[in-house]
């Protein structure tokens, strides 16, 4: 039986992607637009790619924030791509202060740097460290510490409480390129964008969602 | 660390993928999904698809070929040619496209970079820039495939569209595209310098040691169409190389 994965369409999407890869992977993916839909589903993926406060804006405005959240408590497998990572956090601060799910406590900032050298957006294929937690040890299964994803990004979110992370990258300083806390997991790279690692990882996922 | 991004360009008409000395005398050459497929496990960190007759023609860009490849593709897809409005751009986003590169529709209405990086992400939003020499250290931005003098300098250009909110820009020198003999360094240069977003090194690259040149004067990434199509160089190679010059870059196995 192929596993069921929601990928939730909120309008900032990347979603074609995210259906191609999860398909890739062997899943059935199931794109949603309504938040009434999600509990029918163990795993979910929100994706993203676009604005912080147009995005939150639109989960709220379409009661996907308060989907989101009983189905996260529910303890069912939740994974935020890039945009979607970002939305987990408390407060991002793209075009202004907005508010995120509060999922993972923590805020969305930009990238700042003097050096010119160092372009915004972080944009290409850069190595990660995996955390040493147990979730960390789930989400990248059989891959090797320093292996690269594909970034684009020019914010970057850190958690309050540093178990939430399960990798860091460097660009300029260190941040956290991925949360793994129970049932909620995300990326700021984009696994469905990084070659067969990526999807090892959504693989991983899928995994997840069986147990 | 960052590693620069090596970037196989296929210029697409028709379906077809075709590269041009000097954008004429097309020669057809290949399946787009094939070629891309290929470049993919040769270790491209990235494809660019521009339909190179889009705009002069007036023709969409092809949301099909975009969405068979991505099916089979899992690095980042850029389309460019023939982009007009955010409806386009949303097209192509959920064909499974990750940036759209605009050019010509960006010069008539630069507005459409604010816009569609508010809506969309600046991160998606590439703005191709065809710079020709037209006197010392001056470049004139052209469009239509190289075809009409806009007037607006390039440098100046590529500072406003950056302020804008393009997330990248891609830099053809169209005195060098085509010739082999090498990027226009001096433009990569002051047009690297003169902005904060990654900039594209595209036009000229002939042999490896052009890649780790275009490094050195501010790429963020380095793009070849005819050189990888006609198999003169392979994408492994020019990492190699890259690789042996201490610069960055992503290998695969």
């Amino acid at each position: 039986m192929q596993t069921k994965i929601a990928v939730i369409d909120y309008g900032f999407g990347n979603i074609k992607s995210v259906v191609n890869a999860l398909r890739y992977c062997n899943a059935q993916a199931c794109v949603i637009d309504s938040p009434l839909e999600i509990s029918d589903f163990y795993g979910a993926i929100l994706p993203g790619v676009g604005a912080f406060g147009p995005a939150a804006d639109f989960l709220k405005l379409k009661d996907f924030d308060k989907a989101i959240h009983n189905y996260v408590n529910s303890g069912k497998m939740l994974y935020g791509i890039c945009l979607g990572f970002q939305l987990f956090f408390t407060k991002g601060y793209e075009n202004g202060e907005y508010e995120g799910l509060n999922l993972i406590p923590g805020e969305v900032r930009k990238f700042e740097f003097e050096d010119k050298n160092l372009k915004i957006p972080h944009m290409g294929w850069n190595n990660i460290e995996i955390a040493n937690t147990k979730y960390a040890d789930n989400m990248f299964n059989l891959i090797d510490n320093k292996e690269t994803f594909y970034f684009v990004h020019s914010y970057y979110g850190m958690p309050k409480n540093l178990p939430h992370a399960s990798s860091f990258c460097d660009y300029g300083i260190k941040f956290c390129s991925s949360v793994a806390y129970k049932n909620v997991w995300g990326s700021q790279f984009h696994p469905e964008k990084s070659g067969e690692k990526g999807l090892k990882i959504l693989a991983n996922f899928i995994n997840e969602v069986n147990k | 660390m960052l590693g620069i991004r090596v970037i196989p360009c296929l210029d697409v008409t028709a379906g077809r993928v075709v590269k041009g000395t000097n954008f004429v005398n097309l020669k057809d050459a290949g399946d787009p999904i094939e070629v891309a497929e290929h470049y993919n496990s040769d270790g491209a960190d990235e494809i660019v698809f521009l339909d190179i007759t889009a705009t002069h023609e007036g023709r969409n860009t092809t949301i099909d070929l975009i969405r068979r490849t991505a099916e089979k593709v899992f690095i980042p897809l850029t389309v460019g040619g023939g982009i007009r409005t955010m409806e386009d751009i949303r097209n192509l986003l959920n064909a499974g496209a990750d940036k759209v590169s605009l050019n010509s529709s960006a010069v008539k209405d630069p507005e459409i970079i604010r816009k569609a990086g508010y809506k969309f992400g600046i991160q998606c939003i590439v703005i191709a820039i065809d710079a020709k020499k037209v006197g010392e250290n001056k470049w004139n931005v052209f469009v239509h495939g190289g075809r009409i003098d806009t007037g607006l300098d390039a440098v100046l250009w590529a500072k406003k569209v950056a302020k804008l909110g393009a997330g990248e820009i891609l830099l053809t020198s169209m005195d060098k595209d085509g010739t082999k003999d090498g990027y226009d360094t001096e433009l990569l240069r002051i047009i690297s310098n003169s902005v904060q977003i990654p900039v594209i090194a595209s036009g000229g690259a002939g042999k490896v040691e052009h890649f780790s040149q275009a490094y050195e004067y501010g790429a963020s990434a380095v793009l070849a169409a005819s050189l990888f199509h006609y198999k003169e160089l392979t994408i492994k190679e020019v990492k190699e190389h890259l690789k042996f010059k201490n610069i960055p870059v992503r290998t695969t196995n």
